[in-house]
């Protein structure tokens, strides 16, 4: 059939001359480019926990919880992220803030508990999306790997950013 | 004397047990360590050529081809045709001819004297050589031809033929 | 024999054998370094400083792994055939000369365990047993995979041993001996036998290359075709075996090409380097010059692993059979014309 896109190549496989049948100088020849490597070629790889690659600037790694610019958490459990999530591995449950919390909490109601299962998540970053108060980022890390299960539902502990005055 | 004794043991128990094995792999691996026996008899009689000869060509090439061909068939007990006792009856008077004739033949000979070499050197390589290329040149050239003859007789026969195919 | 030279075979017996494993042992290490720069990687880098200490964790490793004999494989040769592999591969070492006579008090001494005058031949027996261990072991699996890797093995050998045994007759008639003693002895200086039979040489190392299963011949144990062979029902310390196997081989065959072809312990200038040392020091060189040659035979071996990719069975058989034995005839009729005329 006569080819449209006229990128169609048509190979050529001739018979072997004399020179190439004998094997030897193409075996040298590959011997060769191996040798370059070899010898004079830079190893390509990044030896990983102590040499880390450079994150690009849209990376999505690891999520946190963020404060606002006096310690406050901004997390408001309004559930817009654990809406959003595709995945659903995000839950949490929203407790009210009590009087003299007010430099905890930024709004009067606050998640309590709010988890995440890393095994689930997909790092899609909808939840960023998502959230009216920009509490929650995925600049992170890599997640680190564990040996069991539950260890991988991270919990406030991990998530939240550390205060600022310390 | 004693290794010598020893070691012919050793070979008649391979070899008995070559035939008596029920599974024909095993019974060439006996096979295989019979030629071994015969290579360290070799060497006791200071035959190095032949005794290396024996362990390259037989242990180290026919039994392998032997063992090749084994694996590719499907041996067990199924498949094996049974044998009518026409068979069974003239396979036992061919046994019994042969034995007669080779106990005849021992006989004849009767008690010979040991036999003792000229050079005990002779079964070295060097000697060899010169004896094989020397005095025995002419039979030696004619079974090679023989060989070559039955060489080019089985590429023959494994060469397809290309009228009829 | 005395008891000195007798302490002295003993002694030179036990470090071979020590040498070979070791050797065996780090070649393990060595391939996967060397692959890892030519594929511009590291390598193992975790065990010791830059990985040195890999191959002790891979042999604890293989130890310590589970046992596993196949339920209906035949059991006692599947043992067999691994002490096969191995001990056929450590018996190869015996004839090699590994240097020149060497002087301890007043004596001399050689530095090889045994000078049989068929040597060479010995070597070749050798090596054409150590296809038993495969085709045992390959058969005893009862697994399909083996038995084809097996039978692979088998036809392979018989069909490169034909080819090196006559590329190996070319070079008798140069040198007109059998014994590998005095086969080194001849090539002093740098009279080697690579400048009396370079093509020899080559049809001896693609044979050497097949023999010893490497790549481009390693169709018996080809992961990507046959999982692993021979030894794909192996596990443990009896596929440890196996492996190690190859790489004593590979030493062995190493060997035996620096003494038959590349001047054994010999050196340019060593006549100038004795005078200068003494009878000590000056053998001991010689035998360094050896184990500097025979490395180089393993690197060249690593090198040709990743570069050139496995042959496929029928242009094995081809190569075999339509190619280097008609080559070897045609060295062996060359040389003979050679001797004749200009001798």
């Amino acid at each position: 059939m006569e080819s449209l896109s006229n990128k169609r190549k048509v190979l050529e496989s001739k018979p072997l001359n004399l020179w190439e049948r004998i094997y030897l100088p193409a075996v040298v020849k590959g011997l060769s480019i191996t040798l370059k490597h070899f010898l004079f070629k830079k190893d390509v790889t990044v030896r990983y926990p102590e040499q880390k690659r450079e994150f690009s600037e849209n990376f999505r790694g690891m999520h946190s919880l963020k404060r606002d610019e006096e310690g406050r958490e901004r997390c408001t459990a309004c559930g817009l992220c654990a809406l959003s999530c595709p995945a659903e591995a995000i839950t949490m449950i929203a407790a009210e803030r009590k009087p003299g919390e007010e430099n905890l909490y930024r709004e009067e109601k606050y998640a309590a508990v709010y988890e995440i299962n890393m095994l689930r998540c997909i790092f899609c970053g909808l939840c960023e999306e998502a959230c009216p108060k920009e509490a929650i980022y995925l600049d992170g890390d890599i997640v680190p790997a564990d040996y069991l299960r539950k260890d991988f539902i991270y919990g406030k502990d991990k998530l939240v950013e550390a205060p600022l005055n310390q | 004397m004693s290794i010598f004794y020893f070691i012919a043991f050793l070979s008649i128990l391979f070899a008995v047990l070559v035939i008596s094995a029920k599974n024909p792999v095993h019974s060439i691996l006996y096979l295989v360590l019979t030629f071994f026996t015969f290579t360290i008899q070799y060497i006791l009689l200071n035959a190095q050529f032949v005794a290396i000869v024996n362990f390259i060509v037989y242990m180290g090439a026919i039994l392998v081809l032997f063992l090749y061909t084994l694996m590719l068939i499907n041996l067990n007990k199924n498949s094996e045709p049974m044998k009518t006792n026409l068979v069974k009856i003239a396979a036992v008077l061919g046994g019994g001819c042969l034995l007669v004739v080779v106990v005849a033949a021992l006989k004849a000979t009767g008690a010979s004297d040991p036999v003792l070499f000229k050079d005990p050197n002779l079964g070295l390589v060097k000697n060899l050589g010169k004896v094989l290329f020397d005095e025995f040149l002419l039979p030696f050239e004619i079974s090679s031809l023989l060989l070559l003859s039955a060489m080019v007789g089985a590429v023959l026969l494994a060469t397809k033929d290309t009228k009829t195919a | 024999m005395e008891t000195g030279e007798l302490i002295v075979r003993l002694v030179l017996i036990v470090v071979i054998f020590l040498i070979s494993l070791v050797i065996a042992m780090y070649s393990t290490y060595a391939e996967r370094k060397i692959a890892a720069f030519f594929q511009d990687r590291v390598g193992p880098n975790r065990a010791g400083p830059a990985g040195i200490l890999q191959p002790l964790a891979d042999g604890a490793k293989m130890f310590l792994k589970e046992e596993i004999i196949p339920t209906n494989s035949s059991k006692f040769l599947f043992i067999v055939g691994p002490s096969l592999a191995i001990m056929t591969a450590c018996i190869g070492s015996a004839v090699i000369p590994w240097g020149q006579q060497i002087q301890i008090g007043s004596k001399l001494y050689d530095l090889q365990v045994t000078d049989i005058n068929v040597g060479l031949l010995y070597i070749f027996g050798v090596v054409s047993l150590g296809v038993y261990g495969i085709m045992i072991g390959g058969w005893a699996s009862n697994n399909k995979y083996s038995l084809l890797g097996a039978i692979r093995a088998a036809s392979q050998n018989i069909s490169y041993e034909i080819a090196m045994g006559l590329s190996i007759i070319a070079l008798l008639m140069v040198t007109n001996t059998l014994s590998l003693k005095e086969i080194a002895a001849q090539q002093h200086g740098w009279h080697w036998n690579i400048l009396r039979q370079p093509f020899g040489f080559i049809l001896f190392i693609v044979c050497a290359f097949a023999e010893t299963n490497r790549t481009p011949f390693d169709l018996p144990e080809c992961e990507t075709e046959l999982v692993g062979g021979y030894h794909t029902e192996y596990s443990s310390m009896k596929l440890g075996f196996y492996l190690f196997a190859e790489y004593i081989n590979m030493f062995v065959s190493g060997a035996v090409m620096a003494t038959l072809y590349w001047g054994s312990y010999n050196y340019p200038g060593m006549d100038w380097v004795a005078g200068h040392t003494g009878p000590v020091i000056a053998p001991l060189i010689g035998t360094v010059v050896l184990f500097a040659k025979i490395f180089l035979f393993i690197f060249f071996f690593m090198w040709v692993r990743w570069t050139i990719p496995r042959f496929r069975y029928d242009q094995l058989m081809d190569l075999g059979w339509k190619g280097l034995i008609p080559l070897a005839i045609a060295n062996i009729i060359g040389t003979g014309l050679w001797i004749t005329f200009f001798k």
